[in-house]
């Protein structure tokens, strides 16, 4: 088990999905918020353009903790796909794009550093135990959305893995549950890399901290960034024009057959 | 008579999803392809009372289940299906399995306020076989396709936006250029969100004897246990799933019309491992089949 230590606020974020702009953003507006540590939950590539340009804001800074997700585990172990397991032919066609794009761009150096990452994080806050992982804590690639969730489900998975506070990311949409039988928390931060589906341009991270009151505190950020110049640099990458649109709009675009009726519904696609 | 030994063990993780026949076997249709022979006179499986379901809806909580699935026969055809619907959605999120023909104009005004009420996901998935009626009615009845549109047309219109569940028997169904044709068939009924589910046919029940019996299993088609090597593999869902019916418990929903396949009485009683010793246990296998969305 990867025990931390931490300081008095913590940003914690995920899906980078090469957006190094929204990652440079985030450790700015973190810092300013007065976090002093920084967890990433993982996905480091997909999606975005120039991912070698992500890993300097990542390594060295002895206050950023990282975790291997899904894609960072196929790309370190140079796997074919990001095993994301769409069906839809469509949904494979981008995803595949990305992830050959991202698989042919991310030096060998970062490769081996993704392959040999934690796959999760443990520590104490305000005396409560806190988890990180990255789709759960029992599977990598498990989608855990806000809408096919139940209470008795996340008591349950709480119950199991021993925590009082789970953070998440992997389905790119953050959400927070109280659940009240013993007081605990689920919170999915989101992505950083790519907007959350609604419209909005922002992408979304969480910051930890305690209240007045000495407990927990968990409040959602919107963290704005230059999206205009990350939509330039997908172009001049040649990236599929689906994906910048998603960038400018705050609209997915493609990959939508895993969302569950609820989140699906809410978009436009 | 089998020899177990041969074939693979799967454990059981957990009840990530409770399947529940509230209508047992009753169906409004027969369709020849129908894997549990269900109709509107086959009540080997009968329907579930309102205190079964609360019963294993009580049972299901108390071991964490993420989420729950009707099926059938047709789900609609029980007579207190709203109050099932709520009762389960208050505890999680649900799916039901329906054929929607018998989805009124005021069912699916009610369906659509529950789902938009409902904090956990209320999904549909709407069963057609093809994109004409040709194509649809020799499988699921004359006269259906344009039912089912209907009623696909009724959900739509109040908002809703099914799954449509297409079983390949055609077998071009499913490849690219059969996928278009229902894109674009749903889209000429307003649907802008296209959501599609592709299940391969099982051989067994009523599919079993469609064709003269040419859509058996042959004996080689099974599991040996060189096929699933590891009992912790998760590539099949009956790992974390169980079927509740008015009769009991079975390890999957395509099961329970096969012998010997019940496991219990209580749900509590079959959170165990299983032999994976039926012939469709290999369609699974090889078409890695999920009953889920
Ligand atoms: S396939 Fe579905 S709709 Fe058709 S008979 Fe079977 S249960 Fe009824
Ligand atoms: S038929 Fe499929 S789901 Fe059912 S027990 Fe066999 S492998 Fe599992
Ligand atoms: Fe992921």
């Amino acid at each position: 088990m990867s025990y931390i230590s931490v300081g008095e606020r913590i940003a914690i974020f995920g899906g980078v999905y090469n957006n190094h702009l929204s990652l440079a953003a985030l450790k700015q507006d973190a810092s300013g918020r007065g976090a002093t540590t920084m967890i990433c939950l993982g996905d480091m590539g997909g999606f975005g353009p120039s991912p070698d340009k992500v890993f300097p804001l990542l390594q060295n800074d002895p206050n950023m903790f990282v975790m291997q997700g899904n894609y960072d585990h196929s790309i370190g172990n140079r796997l074919e796909d990001c095993a994301c397991g769409y069906t839809d032919p469509r949904d494979n066609h981008f995803a595949q794009i990305s992830y050959d794009y991202t698989a042919a761009n991310t030096s060998d150096h970062f490769k081996d550093w993704l392959r040999d990452l934690p796959t999760e994080f443990r520590f104490e806050f305000a005396g409560k135990k806190v988890l990180c992982a990255h789709g759960s804590p029992r599977k990598v690639n498990e989608f855990l959305w806000e809408s096919n969730s139940s209470d008795i489900f996340l008591d349950w998975v709480l119950d199991q893995f021993e925590c009082d506070l789970l953070f998440v990311t992997h389905t790119g949409i953050p959400w927070l549950r109280h659940l009240p039988s013993k007081d605990r928390w689920v919170v999915n931060v989101g992505a950083i890399g790519r907007p959350a589906n609604n419209g909005e341009k922002h992408v979304d991270y969480m910051l930890l901290s305690t209240d007045s009151q000495g407990k927990p505190h968990v409040e959602h950020i919107a963290l704005h960034y230059d999206y205009e110049a990350l939509a330039h640099e997908m172009r001049e990458e040649g990236l599929p024009e689906e994906f910048v649109e998603t960038v400018l709009t705050g609209w997915w675009t493609t990959c939508l057959e895993i969302l569950p009726a609820k989140e699906r519904a809410k978009g436009v696609y | 008579m089998q020899d177990l030994q041969d074939y693979p063990t799967l454990n059981f993780q957990h009840l990530d999803t409770l399947w529940l026949q509230v209508t047992g076997t009753l169906c409004n249709l027969a369709c020849l392809h129908c894997f549990i022979s269900c109709g509107p006179k086959n009540d080997n499986h009968p329907m579930m009372s309102l205190s079964l379901i609360k019963d294993t809806l009580k049972a299901a909580a108390t071991q964490g289940t993420r989420e729950y699935y009707f099926t059938g026969g047709e789900p609609f055809l029980h007579p207190e299906i709203k109050e099932i619907i709520s009762l389960t959605l208050a505890q999680g999120p649900l799916t039901i399995l329906t054929n929607a023909i018998l989805i009124d104009d005021e069912m699916a005004s009610w369906l659509a306020k529950t789902f938009e009420d409902s904090p956990y996901s209320f999904d549909l998935r709407v069963s057609l076989d093809g994109t004409t009626p040709e194509e649809n009615d020799t499988i699921r009845g004359r006269g259906t396709f344009v039912q089912i549109i209907a009623a696909i047309e009724r959900l739509v219109g109040h908002g809703l936006n099914p799954v449509i569940t297409v079983t390949t028997c055609h077998a071009e169904l499913a490849a690219d250029e059969g996928r278009q044709k229902f894109i674009e068939l749903l889209k000429a009924h307003n649907i802008t969100q296209p959501r599609l589910k592709f299940l391969m046919p099982f051989k067994i029940g009523r599919e079993s004897r469609r064709k003269g019996g040419e859509g058996c299993y042959t004996p080689a088609e099974r599991l040996y246990l060189e096929d699933v090597p590891d009992p912790n593999s998760d590539h099949l869902q009956c790992d974390s799933c169980r079927m509740v019916t008015a009769h009991g418990v079975w390890p999957c929903p395509i099961l329970i019309e096969e012998e010997g396949a019940r496991m219990s009485d209580a749900l509590e009683d079959s959170l165990h491992p299983i032999k994976l010793n039926y012939s469709a246990c290999y369609t699974c296998h090889v078409g890695g089949v999920s009953c889920k969305t």
